[in-house]
């Protein structure tokens, strides 16, 4: 792939980030700065590309621990924050609310 | 027919695969901004994830050599056996600190791979690498190493395992400078060409170690979410360059996203607590941060302080009540018994209110992702925020 059709993908995904985050309820911040923190573990296929090509147990041992970061990065972020929103669900054994659509409409910012 | 010509050879299977991967994770990610759809879109960004890491397994020869396959399962287990134990029993008061510590490790793997790439070309010694990759990695490897050492600092800050007020050391600002100058010196010399390259490329990661470490010691406590938002943002933009070094679509535009959305969301996160996020990594290089905290002082007004009984007289009397709670409250796990209360007081014909500051908690949005544990469902957040608002309206 030439470097200019780098760039752009780069810039395009730029505006895509911009575009999607610009309108989020101040209650979803956590959450989603939690989801987004999971996604840039996508590090981890960086680990995985390079270690067919690594020489010597340094780099070996280096590239093992980039995976197990990444690793971790990945699922602890996805494990919390599904653990944070599961927590806005809907409860079985408390009484139900009155029917009302949640209107989270944004809050300010 | 057409569609399996298309696919017929494996590099183009894998591109498809990249692609249908970063449209999970917009598509999951535009998921987590709205609170209905939020649970879904984890999900599906988490099948994006999946889906990115089973094309890079079938990428002709990544599992070639008899002991990959191995090295890197291993590295998987050990990621997922410290990850998941750890994201499923941290206290809910104790996610901030976690969600550092994962954007910590993410940064720690970026500059490890950037540090081994540029190692590989070093030694075969590839003369035109330089133009196009080298840059992309240098900037990994410094952005990458701030991250992961700026995290930590974060987390054990948090944690309390260092002092939460700023630590500050004299000419602070001149340090400070000079290891910037001396990161990006080493990389120009380094993208210039030099004999020694191995020894440059650790000098830069060390000299961005301790650049990170130095930007987030002096910053307090208060600050750190919008702080932990901006490294989550950088370690995205090191994705992203990471990406372009290695030619992989998929971590182009998964880093890029993390990187936009992230330094998005720190600006929000820093106008809700009425900082700028300039004065606020401003104020760990210098001056400013003597200010917000003396202005905090005078602000303060006489505090009244009662007990118990009193409380329970005034409450049922009154005819309205607004709670507004804090942090505080969720460390004393007191969510239940505030729940308690606000059902015994309703019992009495009170009128119950809940107040919510925007930021209170650690994070924004922190103390209604806690209460919302004992409290309410979905429901309920209606009257949360249309009470936040009015209270704010009030004020």
């Amino acid at each position: 792939m030439s470097t200019i059709t780098e760039i752009a993908i780069l810039v395009l995904a730029a505006f895509v980030g911009f575009e999607v985050i610009s309108k989020v309820p101040n209650t979803l911040h956590t959450p989603l700065m939690s989801g987004t923190n999971a996604i840039h573990g996508i590090v981890l296929l960086g680990g995985l590309l390079l270690m067919h090509e690594a020489h010597g147990v340094l780099e070996h041992a280096l590239l093992v621990i980039a995976i197990a970061f990444g690793t971790i990065n990945i699922v602890g972020g996805f494990v919390v924050t599904d653990r944070m929103l599961g927590m806005f669900k809907r409860k079985p054994d408390l009484p139900s609310g009155d029917g009302d659509q949640p209107q989270i409409e944004g809050d300010g910012k | 027919m057409i569609v399996s010509a298309i696919f017929i050879q494996r590099a183009n299977f894998i591109d498809a695969c990249y692609i249908v991967a970063f449209s999970l994770f917009i598509y999951g990610m535009s998921g987590l901004t709205g609170p209905r759809t939020a649970v879904r879109g984890n999900k599906i960004a988490a099948v994006g994830m999946a889906t990115a890491i089973i094309a890079t397994l079938l990428t002709p020869h990544v599992l070639s050599g008899s002991s990959t396959p191995w090295l890197m399962l291993l590295g998987v287990a050990i990621g997922v056996g410290v990850g998941v134990p750890a994201a499923r029993n941290v206290r809910m008061t104790a996610i901030p600190q976690m969600v550092a510590l994962f954007n910590g490790v993410g940064g720690g793997a970026v500059a490890i791979i950037a540090w081994i790439e540029y190692r590989h070309h070093f030694h075969s010694g590839l003369s035109f690498w330089v133009q196009k990759s080298e840059i992309p990695t240098l900037f990994a490897a410094i952005v990458g190493s701030i991250s992961f050492w700026g995290s930590n600092i974060a987390f054990g800050k948090l944690q309390e395992i260092l002092p939460g007020r700023p630590i500050k050391l004299p000419g602070q600002t001149i340090i400070n400078s000079v290891l910037f100058v001396i990161c990006i010196g080493s990389a120009i010399v380094l993208a210039a060409g030099t004999h020694s390259q191995g020894l440059f490329i650790i000098g830069i990661l060390l000299a961005a170690a301790i650049l990170g470490n130095m930007v987030v010691l002096p910053i307090g406590g208060a600050d750190m979410p919008v702080v932990i938002s901006l490294l989550n943002a950088f370690t995205g933009l090191s994705a992203a360059a990471t990406g372009i070094a290695l030619n992989n679509t998929a971590m182009i535009v998964a880093g890029m996203i993390v990187g936009a959305s992230g330094s998005i969301l720190t600006n929000l996160m820093a106008k809700a607590m009425n900082r700028s996020v300039p004065a606020i990594v401003a104020g760990g290089f210098g001056g400013a941060i003597a200010a917000p905290a003396a202005a905090g002082g005078e602000d303060r007004g006489p505090v009244r302080s009662t007990t118990a009984q009193d409380v329970a007289i005034q409450l049922s009397y009154a005819r309205q009540v607004v709670i507004a709670p804090g942090y505080r409250m969720a460390v004393a796990q007191a969510q239940h018994a505030v729940r308690e209360l606000e059902r015994a007081l309703e019992k009495k014909g009170v009128t119950v209110k809940f107040a919510i500051h925007p930021v209170a908690g650690r994070m924004p949005g922190h103390i209604n992702v806690l209460l919302a544990e004992p409290m309410c469902p979905t429901t309920c957040w209606a009257r949360w925020t249309r009470s936040t608002r009015n209270s704010r309206a009030r004020t």
